[in-house]
This record gives structure tokens, C-alpha cells and sequence, in this order.
């Protein structure tokens, strides 16, 4: 539906150029789809069917994604430039994935019966908090999409979507997919629009009654703040990072030049788990800057539609446009260029995978999350020096480990502080397990059966015991 | 085919002059009528027309596809070549011979599931890629349900009402409830008292024995195969005699869904030797048994004489229905009814002692009689019936001894007590009232529709009297009061105590008995860890940065 009537464009990072032009939410929007939300909470079906039976329409929405695959892999494709084959082997399917798990959570939320220090009975219910507003990013669309919205439904809430004002496309066609899958009407609102208008009005709405965020640290702080003032609604924020990844001497260098170069260029460096500042100890250094740049090189950069190429633009003009002040910032603080730098093409927002070496851990490329295809190379001795570089910076979202070593993997994998430690591999992320930031990486846990959690209030309740047995 | 319909007929009428198969009076009833029997299935695997009786048994709309046992994947034979009958408890009539499992062919089940388990795909694959298979599974049994209900109305005599209406939907939900569990089973990561990291695994235990009974053949199924299997385990069902049909076609159904060979294999024979054989057997990690105390018992005695395989027990019952002063009478009288009536008192919980307070005593037993003789016993085919037949000549025997005992005790029989009809296994609704608690009607589990109404004039003297029996499967409570259903729930010793409602069987809520109910629980999260086996791995940290 169209409310004041304004549109915004969304363009093809491709080439810049407008796909379509969409309905640009404002706070009468939200207005309206929060109050759509609190009735559909309040009065309407969803929160009083059993969990099964919103797995059941939660499962026929995950069947209805899979028959949509390519439809809804180009959208994000076009949207936000991200390669078309993964999106269809891997994103899309693995979206409706997320979806069947929480499918599957609906009817196993469960309180518990106490041992009261008291003539007492009591228990704990798990309710529904109520309406959830969330805000989406642009890097994943349908990922953070059903991260989100996936509990949430099972939980029995009801959700008010702003998703980024980069890809609304695939979010607005979820909602559709959810109509037909029979989820009742205004249980899933989505309002397109920028973060200022539409995304402060969800973080300060009164009639909100939980906030999830994913995007930058800066924004975060917004949203929090916003909830702060309102109506003090518990906030999750998953944030940005600044993730290391630690090679140690004793790994396979081959496998970890790849475990790298996927985690620093995945998604055009558009990740925030992205392992951006990569310690490699000193015995194989050489070796590996070397064999890095060399890979780096044979990078394939053009159309996410091409199935042979590796990376895609940047989401759009003022990301692309950042990347490139940040090389340009390291290649001024003196770090040393190793391969990359440049802008790829002369039409849209390619850029080149770029490393430097000689990075010092208090330069701007070491402390900043770029939030593109840049590595940071650095040299490390010890395992206790490198611990303490990996755990100097604000962020705390992943870390990765590439070492034989059961000892070392052990004791490193407790010592940073991050909230997802992938030894001997990268981006290990599993429906059902737990993911979410330490430090200014935000607070809160998406995916498993954590994040349910994050939608549900716990109510004690407590009645006296006259005559009983047992105690 | 006309020629076919006269030899059915005079089969039937052959069948007909036979004497009696249930009366006690003629013991060799039974082996002549299962001989006609077997002859009549050369022609036809349908009940034949009955002529001379008042109710014509309703054709079921479905065949008999499926009669052999189901190993690694396919039909076969018996090892022996032997086959007995399963009949329609309607008439007594063959529906059909079915293979006859013994130790050779649990053996060969058994090793089937042992490869599959040790070797096969199913433990190997993802949680997610074994949630997928039971979601299949379960589409599949919505899409055949029609089929399955009748084919179960057929060999148990449950009305297909029950069987379509609440069983098979049952039995979908419940295999999407273990395949929703079947991605998120977890150990604990505990602290330790030292510098060590301890992970606890949850890991399949691997061949799991499962022996279910007749009287919720389906729904049996679904409880002890849908945990094992979203837990990762292979499994060797063994039916029961009188039951053997479902359970066969929908294990075809769940090969059809993606199911590996070996992983499910369904063996149809009789306990003291299909039975035994895998009570008995060294190669099965882990049993389960549904049936009666007294089976039970030897079952748990073979498992520890063999390789001490754990061993989940769901026996019998006598539980009691309490009806307190405050009770609404007509509901309680409705709810009453129902708890020991359902499925013709077939059922383990069965609410088979009513204690109902002095205070509404009277009215209550009138209200009972009404209502019992109200209930419409008949084909259980036809709509409106809510009664079919009992399972077979045996029990059905059983429950007019035990109606023959409650006379001859002093119970007052109010309705009731008499068979139905000439053909197949049915019984009057009876009811009971003035019995005292140490009458074998008041003891002793009857698995028939017969309700035993006793006394009683307060709290304290009910809760003894209902918790003075070595059962402890199920209880309900007619109350309006907080503290009463708060004291009664807490006081009753039984796996699940029903306030103000009776059988709710929810996938979610665990089932089970205390004393000689049973042993360990089926449903809800706690079904799993009967399929789960627990291992500790431990490891040294060197400079923990946290304990």
C-alpha cells in the first residue's frame, strides 16, 4: 500500500542505474503499520494458534521461497550486487533453511516448573513479547530477513520490517510469499524507506515492544538511544567488526591463504563478520603475503550474474566511495600496497581486491571497519602477543584460528573476545547455532535457540501450596 | 466375479452356522472359524456379507497391499515361508495373512539396522537433510490418510471417526514434532573444577528395538519411530499379531519419502518369539516396549540377561478419575464416561477407578447410566457409532470374566454386562457402581468398556485410595478449586495427572508411568533421551583465560 505518496529509487550497483521506484515509508507509515501490528497482536489469530500451527504456515513459507529461488536470488542480485549463483545455491535456500528451524522451534518453547524455597508452586511462562520492529540491512537482505523474522514469527510476535533503503526489492516480496503462505493479515508489515524517517520512527515508537538492529556500530547507537527515550524497549543490535584471523606456523599454508581470501572478500567485503585484520606468524609470513597477492590477483571482479566471476560492485556510490578513501587513508599512513587499490571498470562500483602489508595496529585500516575487498596483512611472533593484538580493538564479532594444534586452538578460542570463533574455517554459520557480537559488536544472538529469546518475555508465576507431599 | 460373490456367500453362511467363537463353551470355535477364515481370504480379502445378522459390515475403502515383513528396504517372506491371519474384530474374519517374523528374521532386521547404523547414510547425514525425510514422511501420511484410517478401523476396530479424525493427524503431528527436533539437539559445555574444557555429546545410541502393541497401532508407531529416527538411530519394530497392517503401510510410505534402506525395518509376529528374539538380541543397543505388566516384566528380565540394553517400559494401568463435591455433574459424568470408554477401554490410561464424592454420588451413577447406554456400539465404519468391537476372542473373554467377577463380588451392575450381537468382539457399555476397592473389578486392569464407580467422603481418604495400587500411569481431577487441583496433581503418584480434562495426548507433554506403569517417558523433548546416548569429552586448557 502507498500512504503520502513519495517514492525513492533503488538503482542496480551494476551500472547505477534505477530498477524501480518504491514507495518511501515515513513515520505515518510506520504509525500505520504498527497499529496493524499491535491489533493483529492483540486481537487477531497468530499469537493464540498453537506453535504447531504457525510451524505449519511458517513451513509452507519456507516451501513457497524454495519454488521462488531464482526470482528472488536476482532481486537481491540487482539490488545489492551480490553474485547470483551463490545467492541461488546457497543464500536463498539456506534463507528458507533458517525458516524450516524456526518452523520447527514454534511448538518446543518452553518455561519450567521451580524448585521454590518456599511452600510454593511456581513456574515460568515464555510469552510473546508483542510487536518487534525490525531494521535490515543491505548485505544480506534475505539472510538478515529471516534471522530476524524467522523467531519472531515463531515466537508468536508480530513484526514491523524497515528494510535498507538499498534492497527493499527482495523483503517486499517475502511479505507477499508470507500472505500466500497464510500468514494472517498484519502479522508481517514491511515499510521501505530511509534510516532517519522510517528507522528512527520504528527505534522510537511507542507501540513498539522490541527492536532489532543490524548495520553500523554509529547507527546502532541511534536506535539504542531512540529506545532509550521512548518507551525503554530491549534493543539487539548486531553491529559491525573488525574480525582477526590467525594463522599460525603450523597450518597448511595453501588452505590458509583460502580460508583468508574467502573471509576478507566474500560478498565484496561487505560483511560484518569479514576477517579484515589477518595475523600471520612469522615462520610463514613471507610465504603467505606472497601466495595471498597472487590469489588476490586472479580474482575474477565483474557482473554478479556471470557465473565465473568472484565478486560483484559495491552495494552503491557512497560505499564504493568510502572503500576508496580508506585505501587512499593507508596508502598515506604508510602502510604498503601489495596488490589492488584501484577502482575496476569505469562503470558502476567495482573495486579491485586490495592488500596491504606493514600495518601498524593503531592505523586507521587496522581500527576502522572498511566494510570492503581491503586485507590487512600483519606479523606476529607469540601467541600471547597475538591474543592481545586480536583483542585491541572496540569490536568483537568473529575470529578465526588456522592451526594443527589442539592446545593452541583451545586456549586462543577462549582468549578473544568474540562471539563467533571459527577454527579451520570461516563463516561457519548454522541455523542452529547462536551468532552475535561482543563489545561494540552489539549484544544479542541471532539464529539457534537463542534468538527466540530475544522475542519473548518470561513470566513467573507463583501460587501457595497447602498440602503437599513433596517440596 | 459373480461366481466369487456365491463362494463368498456360502462361505459366510458356512461361517455363520459355526458355534459361537466368543462363547467359553466352545474353545475349538475359534481354530474352525480361522480355518474358514483362511479359505475365505483365497477369495476375497473383504469381510464378507454377513446375511443373517442385524448389521451388514461396512466395506473398507482400501486394499491390502502390503502383508510381508520390511527389511533393508524391501518386502520379503518370512525365513520359515510361515504366514498368520489378522482378523476383522467386527466378525472374526481374516482380513488377511501377513508374514510371521521369528528369530531368524529379527536376526536379519536386526543386522540390516546394524549396518545402516554402522555404515549407512542416516547417522552420517545432516540433522537437517533427517528433519527433511519425516517432514516428507508426514506429507505423505496426510496425503494417503483416508486410506490409513480405514485400513486401521479394519484390523483394530476403533471407529474410523477416531481413527481419521484424531489418530492419523496425530500421528503427521507428531513426526513433525521429532523432525523439528531433529536439528536442534544439544549436550552441555559445563564448567569444570580445573583447567579442563568438558563438551557433553549427544550421540544416536544405534539399533533401537521397539515392540508396540494393538490398540494405538499407528499412534504407537509414531511415538517410539519419530524420536528414534530424528535422533539418528536405525530400528527394528516388531508389531503386534493382532495389528500388523498399518504399520507396514506406512512404512512403505516412509521409504517413499527418502527414507535408507535398513534404517526402518518392520517385523510382523508373535511376542514369545519375534518378541524375545529381539529382547534377546546382542546386536540391539537400545529397547522399548508397549504392552502389558506382565510382558513387561520378562521383557526387562531378557534385556538384562542378554547385553543389558536400556530398556523404556508404557504398561498398564488402573488409574483413577476423581470427581470432587464442587464438580459440575454433568461434565464430570461426560468426562468419566469418556476417560474409560475411549477407544472400547483400550487404553492404558483408561480412567478405569471413578471415585466420585458422596455429596454427588447418586447423581452421578444415574447420569452415568444414561449416558452409558446412550453410547452407540456398532460397525465401526458407520457414522454416529462411537463404540466398535474389542480387539479379539481373548480379551474379549477376559472382559466378561471380569464383568462376571464384579457380580459376583457385590458390585452393582447398573447397565450393561452383556456381549452385542452374535459376530465379531462387541460388548454392552457397563457400568459399575458401589465397588469396593479390593474387588478384582477395582484391582485389576479389564481393557474394556467397563466403568467401577467407588465412594468416597474426602481429600486425604481418596488420595490413599487412588495411590493404593502398584500402577501409576495416568490420574484425573474434577475440580473447580485451585488448592484441590493443586493438592490432588501433587498427592496422586502418576505419570500424568488430567485436571478438568482426560487423554490430552499433545506431541509436547511426556508420558509415562510411575511403579509398574512403566518405566522412562515417551513425547515432548524427553522421548529423546531414550534414543540418545551421553559421552563426556574432555580436554586440558592450557592458559584458560577464564574458568
Amino acid at each position: 500500500m502507498d500512504c503520502a505518496g513519495k517514492t525513492f529509487e533503488t538503482r542496480d550497483p551494476r551500472t547505477g542505474e534505477v530498477i524501480a521506484t518504491i514507495a518511501e515509508g515515513d513515520k505515518a507509515d510506520v504509525d500505520l503499520a504498527v497499529k496493524a501490528a499491535r491489533e493483529a497482536f492483540d486481537n487477531g489469530p497468530w499469537p493464540r494458534m498453537t506453535g504447531y500451527e504457525r510451524g505449519r504456515i511458517l513451513h509452507k513459507f519456507a516451501d513457497l521461497i524454495d519454488s521462488h529461488v531464482e526470482e528472488l536470488a536476482m532481486l537481491d542480485t540487482v539490488d545489492a550486487g551480490k553474485l547470483f549463483l551463490v545467492g541461488k545455491i546457497r543464500d536463498i535456500p539456506g534463507a528458507a533453511h533458517l525458516l524450516r528451524y524456526y518452523a520447527g522451534a514454534a511448538d518446543k518453547i518452553h518455561g519450567e516448573t521451580l524448585k521454590m524455597a518456599q511452600r510454593m508452586h511456581g513456574y515460568t511462562l515464555k510469552e510473546p513479547v508483542g510487536v518487534v520492529g525490525h531494521i535490515v540491512p543491505w548485505n544480506y537482505p534475505s539472510t538478515m530477513f529471516f534471522f530476524k523474522v524467522g523467531p519472531a514469527l515463531a515466537a508468536g510476535c508480530t513484526v514491523v520490517v524497515k528494510p535498507a533503503e538499498q534492497t527493499p526489492l527482495s523483503a517486499l516480496f517475502y511479505a507477499h510469499l508470507a500472505r500466500e503462505a497464510g500468514v494472517p493479515d498484519g502479522v508481517l508489515n514491511v515499510v521501505p524507506g530511509f534510516g532517519p524517517t522510517a528507522g528512527a520512527a520504528v527505534a522510537s515508537h511507542m507501540g513498539i515492544d522490541k527492536v532489532s538492529f543490524t548495520g553500523s556500530t554509529e547507527v546502532g547507537r541511534v536506535v539504542m538511544k531512540a529506545a532509550a527515550e521512548s518507551n525503554l524497549k530491549p534493543v539487539s543490535l548486531e553491529l559491525g567488526g573488525k574480525s582477526p584471523v590467525i594463522v599460525f606456523d603450523d597450518a597448511d599454508l595453501d588452505m590458509a591463504v583460502n580460508l583468508v581470501n574467502l573471509a576478507t572478500y566474500t560478498n565484496k567485503g561487505e560483511i560484518c563478520v569479514a576477517g579484515t585484520r589477518i595475523y600471520v606468524q612469522e615462520g610463514i609470513y613471507d610465504a603467505f603475503v606472497n601466495k595471498a597477492a597472487k590469489l588476490a590477483k586472479k580474482s575474477v571482479v565483474g557482473d554478479p550474474f556471470n557465473p565465473r566471476v568472484n565478486q560483484g560492485p559495491q552495494v552503491d556510490k557512497d560505499q564504493y566511495e568510502k572503500v576508496l578513501k580508506y585505501i587512499d587513508i593507508g596508502k598515506r599512513e604508510g602502510a604498503t600496497l601489495v596488490t589492488g587499490g584501484k577502482p575496476c571498470g569505469d562503470k558502476g562500483y567495482y573495486i579491485e581486491p586490495t592488500i596491504f602489508t606493514d600495518v601498524k595496529d593503531n592505523m586507521t585500516i587496522a581500527q576502522d571497519e572498511i566494510f570492503g575487498p581491503v586485507m590487512a596483512l600483519m606479523k606476529f611472533k607469540t601467541v600471547e602477543e597475538v591474543i592481545q593484538k586480536a583483542n585491541n580493538t572496540r569490536y568483537g564479532l568473529a575470529a578465526g584460528i588456522v592451526t594443527k594444534n589442539i592446545d593452541i586452538a583451545n586456549t586462543v578460542s577462549r582468549s578473544i573476545r568474540a562471539g563467533a570463533i571459527w577454527i579451520n574455517c570461516y563463516f561457519a554459520f548454522d541455523p542452529d547455532a547462536p551468532f552475535g557480537g561482543y563489545k561494540m559488536s552489539g549484544f544479542g544472538k541471532d539464529m539457534g535457540m537463542d534468538a527466540l529469546e530475544k522475542y519473548l518475555q518470561t513470566k513467573t508465576v507463583v501460587t501457595p501450596l497447602y498440602n503437599t507431599p513433596w517440596l | 466375479m459373480a461366481a466369487r460373490r456365491a463362494a463368498s456367500s456360502f462361505l459366510s453362511r458356512f461361517l455363520l452356522t459355526r458355534p459361537s467363537p466368543a462363547s467359553p463353551a466352545s474353545p475349538a470355535g475359534k481354530s474352525a472359524l480361522l480355518g474358514a477364515g483362511a479359505l475365505l481370504h483365497r477369495f476375497s480379502t473383504a469381510p464378507a456379507p454377513a446375511a443373517a445378522t442385524a448389521e451388514e459390515p461396512i466395506q473398507p475403502a482400501v486394499e491390502v497391499n502390503h502383508t510381508q515383513l520390511l527389511i533393508n528396504g524391501n518386502f520379503v517372506d518370512a525365513a520359515s515361508g510361515k504366514t498368520f491371519p489378522t482378523l476383522d474384530p467386527r466378525t472374526g474374519e481374516v482380513i488377511a495373512r501377513v508374514a510371521e517374523g521369528d528369530s531368524e528374521d529379527i536376526d536379519r532386521a536386526v543386522a540390516a539396522a546394524r549396518r545402516a547404523f554402522d555404515e549407512g547414510p542416516w547417522p552420517r547425514m545432516t540433522a537437517y537433510e533427517r528433519c527433511r525425510v519425516l517432514l516428507r514422511f508426514a506429507d505423505l501420511i496426510e496425503r494417503h490418510a483416508e486410506e490409513i484410517a480405514a485400513l486401521e478401523t479394519w484390523d483394530n476396530g476403533k471407529t474410523l471417526a477416531q481413527a481419521a479424525g484424531t489418530e492419523v493427524p496425530m500421528v503427521a503431528r507428531c513426526i513433525r514434532y521429532y523432525a523439528g527436533w531433529a536439528d536442534k539437539i544439544h549436550g552441555l559445555v559445563v564448567p569444570a573444577d580445573g583447567a579442563h574444557t568438558v563438551q557433553v555429546l549427544h550421540e544416536p545410541v544405534g539399533v533401537a528395538g521397539q515392540i508396540i502393541p494393538w490398540n494405538f497401532p499407528l499412534l504407537m508407531f509414531a511415538w517410539k519411530v519419530g524420536p528414534a529416527l530424528a535422533c539418528g538411530n536405525t530400528v527394528v519394530l516388531k508389531t503386534a499379531e493382532q495389528t500388523p497392517l498399518s504399520a507396514l503401510y506406512v512404512a512403505n510410505l516412509l521409504h517413499e519419502a527418502g527414507l535408507p534402506e535398513g534404517v526402518l525395518n518392520v517385523v510382523s509376529g508373535f511376542g514369545p518369539t519375534a518378541g524375545a528374539a529381539l529382547c534377546s538380541h546382542m546386536g540391539v543397543d537400545k529397547l522399548a516396549f508397549t504392552g502389558s505388566t506382565g510382558t513387561g516384566q520378562i521383557v526387562l528380565e531378557l534385556a538384562a540377561r542378554s547385553n543389558l540394553k536400556p530398556v523404556t517400559l508404557e504398561l498398564g494401568g488402573k488409574s483413577p478419575f476423581v470427581v470432587m463435591d464442587d464438580a459440575d455433574v454433568d461434565q464430570a459424568v461426560e468426562l468419566a464416561h469418556q476417560a474409560v470408554f475411549f477407544n472400547q477401554g483400550q487404553c492404558c490410561c483408561a480412567g478405569s477407578r471413578t471415585f466420585v464424592h458422596e455429596r454427588v454420588y447418586d447423581e452421578f451413577v444415574e447420569k452415568s447410566k444414561a449416558r452409558a447406554l446412550k453410547r452407540v456400539v456398532g460397525d465401526p465404519f458407520r457414522n454416529g457409532v462411537e463404540q466398535g468391537p474389542q480387539i479379539d476372542g481373548q480379551q474379549f473373554n477376559k472382559i466378561l470374566r471380569y464383568v462376571q467377577s464384579g457380580v459376583d463380588s457385590g458390585a452393582t451392575l447398573v447397565t450393561g454386562g452383556d456381549r452385542v450381537g452374535s459376530r465379531g468382539f462387541y460388548i454392552q457399555p457397563t457400568v459399575f457402581a458401589d465397588a469396593k476397592d479390593d474387588m478384582k473389578i477395582a484391582r485389576e486392569e479389564i481393557f474394556g468398556p467397563v466403568q467401577t464407580i467407588l465412594k468416597f467422603s474426602g481429600m486425604e481418604e481418596v488420595i490413599r485410595r487412588a495411590n493404593a495400587t502398584h500402577y501409576g500411569l495416568a490420574a484425573g481431577v474434577f475440580t473447580r478449586s485451585l488448592d484441590a487441583a493443586n493438592t490432588l496433581s501433587r498427592a496422586l503418584r502418576a505419570g500424568t495427572v488430567w485436571v478438568n480434562c482426560y487423554d490430552v495426548f499433545d506431541a509436547t507433554i511426556p508420558f509415562g508411568g510411575y511403579k509398574m506403569s512403566g518405566v522412562g517417558r515417551e513425547k515432548g523433548i524427553y522421548a529423546l533421551r531414550n534414543y540418545l546416548q551421553t559421552k563426556a569429552v574432555v580436554t586440558p586448557i592450557k592458559d584458560p583465560a577464564w574458568l
